[in-house]
């Protein structure tokens, strides 16, 4: 197994069409996704190497039986494919597009959760499962699949972080990028919460940056939830103290969102971090070896 | 994207949310000006993006023309650092108010929570001072309320809030209408920070924001055009500048190592890594997803032209950033403009081997190129001549 995507993933593409679709979706179509369809307004009838392209996703969904959408649309125009794709019944949105405005994520956020929808991202690199599929743009050349679990706010770091466990001898059940935005469809909780229930993944590596206090609550939920063992790395322990604009975002989360702050609510857990992202490998395939 | 409080005052208005008159003044003749016609007394508040103006000396009040013209002169120039050794910022700019008699000071802003994926409104009795600090006295006298993402705030509800919170019933309207206009400002002009502190009782009972901290979504200024204009006057730092105008995300540090990352995680992470080597990097730049060779010019351009940088740093996973157009960027970039410091290149994922061979045809002199993230770090901290002491 794996999660979120698999061999079972049937893409569409909202965007197809443009630079950043074409490249991108042929690309997870030669990694060995099923890349059944594309969607964009006004160029229904073409195709992209062979993959018909339709005006909506509904047509998509009824003509192909797409489940899986792909959105790299400009920011403008991506919280309104997103929200296209959960209307058309499709069950698992995966959102590259950087730059979607927050207030049109608030939307598609509680649009997904109604509809029960999964949502990942935007911002985010998308979801690779090694040998099965690839959804987004981890370059999948690097990975093998393996039993660790990858969950990360960052792309490229995630691409850095899989790459050394690969160096090291250790592939990847799925490899979850949830995006660095204030608002993502999934956070780190709810892709650990899959981890935990997908047999072929035995343990998890939780990459976080500064900002927000994502990890720190998911410190918490591993320690009440989790039975696999979590190794994480954060980012961003030389990063510049922000300039204060009023104190409200300390006060409702109650954390500083510094690296140092991540760090210390994870090791208070139980929660080994690694120094660098070789450190973080080292230490995953050391825990996976014991 | 931060606003001067004249900033935000201004939208404030623009939405009928009451604040005192005011007028912005960008020197001390337009001061005194202003000031005039608003009419004795007026406070005299510098133009800062940083709290504890007031303490610094950058609020005054002036009863006549010769004190606002002593005020305006003496406040224009200074350097004010915030309570966290944030700064020193240099007042460019003032806001000309008319003085208000305070009666009492509220704490009231709307947030967006991160965690709980919806707008958070709070409010306070107690406003003017450090609210974290009556957030922890006095957990109670912080009123918390989520706003429905569906059905935004209602008057209702926020009448319930102010009672929570212990407003005075003769007030209490005032304050539940300055809530809902809160939220309908907030998604109006994708404020993702609302801050009024303190929302002022002044004469008569009115209620008027007396202070604005406004965070505007940088993600959302394309619908915001009269937004993105206040970005570009914004100034600061010669290279932020510089950067923000090219488009990149760039925050300048005090070493001398240049790092050019993509992607903000990995970009912070290498930070990490070339302090752990012993060195000290000059900046923080991530050319973004998918960086063209011309983007990947912009950003040497940016780096480089911080005097203090030895040496730079290219660490590249490339994902839907591709090898290929990076190494074009960083050849035609030097070839262009010269360049003749030490670079450090490290170069995976999407076609990093068609940009390793451009790079390896190229050329250019100066330029290393490791495999792993530690061993460029290492590399280039060397080159710098050590640890940047």
């Amino acid at each position: 197994m794996s999660i979120i995507v698999d061999q079972d993933t049937r893409l569409v593409v909202a965007g197809l069409t443009g630079r950043e679709g074409s490249f991108h979706g042929l690309r997870n179509r030669e990694q060995g996704t099923e890349v059944v369809a594309g969607v964009t307004p006004g160029k229904g009838g073409q195709d992209v190497e062979g993959i018909p392209v339709f005006d909506t996703v509904a047509e998509a969904v009824s003509e192909t039986g797409a489940n899986t959408s792909m959105i790299l649309v400009p920011p403008p125009f991506a919280a309104g494919a997103m929200d296209e794709a959960i209307d058309a019944g499709i069950g698992t949105v995966i959102a590259i597009t950087e730059g979607v405005p927050v207030m049109d994520m608030l939307d598609t956020y509680w649009k997904a959760r109604d509809a029960g929808v999964r949502l990942i991202g935007p911002n985010c690199p998308g979801v690779l499962s090694p040998g099965k599929a690839n959804v987004g743009i981890i370059p999948a050349e690097f990975f093998e699949a393996g039993p660790i679990g990858v969950v990360s706010k960052s792309g490229t770091l995630t691409y850095q972080i899989g790459n050394e466990l690969g160096q090291a001898g250790a592939g990847n059940s799925s490899i979850v990028g949830i995006g660095g935005d204030p608002v993502v469809g999934s956070d780190f909780v709810d892709v650990l919460a899959l981890f935990e229930d997908d047999p072929e993944t035995e343990m998890v590596v939780m990459v976080g940056e500064i900002g927000g206090d994502a990890e720190e609550r998911a410190a918490e939920y591993i320690a009440e939830n989790l039975s696999k063992p979590v190794v994480a790395y954060i980012a961003g322990f030389t990063a510049p103290p922000g300039k204060q604009m009023g104190h409200a975002g300390a006060i409702i989360s109650g954390s500083s969102g510094t690296a140092q702050a991540k760090k210390d609510a994870l090791e208070a857990k139980g929660i080994r971090v690694g120094k660098s992202p070789t450190e973080t490998a080292t230490i995953a395939v050391e825990v996976l070896g014991g | 994207m931060d606003l001067l409080e004249y900033q935000g005052k201004e939208l404030f208005s623009k939405h009928g949310l009451p604040v005192p008159a005011g007028k912005h003044a960008p020197d001390a003749e337009s001061a005194v000006e202003a000031a005039d016609q608003i009419g004795y007394p007026v406070a005299v508040k510098a133009q800062v993006l940083i709290g504890g103006r007031g303490k610094a000396g950058g609020i005054k009040i002036a009863s006549n023309a010769e004190e606002a013209a002593a005020h305006a002169e003496a406040i224009i120039g200074m350097e004010i650092t915030g309570p966290h050794g944030e700064g020193p910022f240099t007042v460019g700019e003032l806001w000309i108010e008319e003085g208000s008699e305070i009666e009492a000071e509220y704490y009231a802003s709307v947030i967006l929570d991160r965690a709980a994926k919806k707008l958070l409104v709070l409010l306070s009795a107690t406003g003017g001072m450090d609210v974290e600090a009556i957030a922890e006295s006095d957990p109670d006298a912080l009123v918390r309320h989520h706003v429905d993402p569906v059905k935004g705030l209602t008057m209702d509800e926020a009448l319930e809030v102010a009672g929570k919170a212990g407003i005075p019933e003769e007030t209490a309207d005032q304050v539940a209408a300055v809530l809902v206009s809160l939220v309908e400002i907030a998604k109006a002009e994708d404020a993702t920070l609302i801050e009024l502190n303190p929302l002022a009782v002044v004469a008569g009972g009115k209620v008027v924001a007396l202070d604005a901290k406004v965070t505007i979504d940088g993600n959302s200024l394309f619908r915001h055009p009269e937004l993105a204009e206040l970005a570009d006057d914004l100034g600061g730092d010669p290279q932020e500048e510089m950067a923000r105008r090219k488009g990149l995300t760039y925050v300048k540090l005090d070493g001398d190592i240049g790092v050019f990352g993509n992607g903000a995680g990995l970009c912070m992470s290498t930070l990490d890594v070339v302090a752990q080597a012993g060195g000290k990097p000059a900046n923080f730049l991530d050319a973004g997803g998918g960086a063209r060779a011309e983007g990947i010019m912009d950003a040497l351009e940016v780096i480089t032209s911080d005097p203090k940088v030895k040496a730079v740093l290219f660490n590249i996973f490339g994902g839907i950033t591709r090898g290929d157009e990076v190494a074009r960027g960083i050849i035609e970039a030097t070839k262009r403009s010269g360049i003749d410091l030490p670079m450090v290149v490290r170069l995976d994922g999407t076609n990093s081997d068609e940009g390793l061979a451009l790079l390896g045809e190229s050329g250019i002199d100066n330029l290393h190129y490791e495999k792993t993230m530690l061993g460029a770090a290492e590399k280039v901290v060397e080159l710098a001549g050590g640890s940047g002491e």
